[in-house]
């Protein structure tokens, strides 16, 4: 997808102005894969997009913390915490790539 | 091991509160001392933990404003009067007090006094909280980027660190500030006095030939019209670096 076709879904989806991104939970991430996540880099597994994380789109006002994909919107990833757990579903991510020392 | 960090995990801290500076009549900045901190970047931030008596917790992230040369962490916070956290922050919180916070947290919003690239850095509101952190880490490391700051706030009253803008603009080589007020035109104000548009990045922006490096920092609204502006101008994506405030309050 083409910077122009990306501006044009964005007109369509309209800017939200509950929209957080990437940068929003770097501690959540931290917490699940105790290193710093802003800087790992996804591959979207719908259109194929690749964004550092801190880039993504995420909305926290759903029951969890739901992460889109900045250039199809598509889901990369759901997150629920509760009763002393974790539920990540990373199945919109098809590679995570991240530093060793992060 | 209650109360010891996890290998690799964050840990929640406590911070004493030891200054508090008024910015504007609604933004403080709050400088803790954190005996356990283990030092930041600027741009980075904190989550912030209050835990009500009947076990309700409530969390918040909050841009760290100190640059990392400074041993007392600062945390410039609006108080949004329908907010959960903030009007405890800026009203309750007395000097002394303890905050439990964790961090430093992120590593995508981030400048570092070692790059040269020009840096043009766009806040809105409390977005330039961030972006003053690299400001004042910028002049401690005596960098020599070549820096302007275009920072938009409602009126001249909610501007926040006014002073401290006016002083780095005069004194510190390299770095030029410009305002735009979104909702007043006061008597003998020379700068803007509208939303950020195209003629005024024409104006302010380093030309994209200078590949500068683009912080936007602010409420969504505000930070996506100023990088799609910037995009359409045909600054490359990858050169914008952007953070997201949500819907606070449209101080910008």
């Amino acid at each position: 997808m083409n910077s122009e076709d990306q501006h044009l879904t964005q007109l369509a989806a309209g800017i939200d102005e509950m929209r957080l991104d990437g940068n929003a939970i770097g501690g959540l991430l931290r917490e699940i894969f105790a290193v710093e996540m802003t800087l790992a880099v996804g591959t979207c597994a719908n259109c194929g997009a690749v964004n550092e994380v801190g880039r993504v789109h995420v909305y926290v006002h759903a029951p969890g913390t739901v992460v889109r994909c900045p250039a199809c919107e598509a889901v990369l990833m759901r997150v629920v915490r509760g009763r002393g757990r974790y539920w990540v579903d990373m199945s919109g991510v098809r590679c995570l790539e991240l530093a060793e020392e992060a | 091991m209650a109360g010891t960090a996890l290998l690799g995990r964050l840990a929640w801290q406590f911070g004493t509160l030891a200054d508090i500076v008024q910015e504007t009549p609604r933004v403080a900045s709050l400088y803790f001392d954190i005996p356990e901190w283990q030092g930041h970047l600027a741009g980075q931030h904190v989550d912030v933990r209050l835990t009500a008596d009947d076990g309700y917790v409530a969390e918040r992230s909050y841009s760290i404003a100190s640059p990392p040369e400074d041993r007392r962490v600062a945390l410039t916070v609006e108080r949004l009067e329908d907010g959960e956290v903030s009007p405890y922050l800026v009203g309750e919180l007395r000097l002394g007090d303890k905050l439990e916070l964790r961090g430093p947290i992120g590593g995508y919003f981030v400048w570092r006094a070692g790059e040269d690239r020009p840096l043009f850095l766009i806040g809105g509101g409390s977005g330039v909280v961030p972006l003053m952190a690299m400001l004042r880490h910028r002049e401690r490391m005596k960098s020599k980027a070549p820096t302007r700051l275009l920072y938009s706030s409602r009126t001249l009253a909610d501007i926040i660190y006014r002073q401290e803008l006016d002083g780095l603009a005069s004194a510190v080589d390299g770095v030029a500030v410009y305002h735009t007020l979104t909702r007043e035109k006061p008597e003998g104000w020379t700068s803007f006095t509208r939303r950020v548009d195209e003629a005024m990045m024409q104006e302010v922006a380093w030309p994209k030939e200078q590949m500068p490096a683009v912080y936007i920092c602010g409420p969504t609204t505000f930070v996506e019209a100023a990088a799609s502006l910037l995009v359409s101008m045909g600054y490359p994506p990858l050169s914008i670096k952007t953070e997201r405030f949500g819907a606070t309050g449209g101080s910008a």
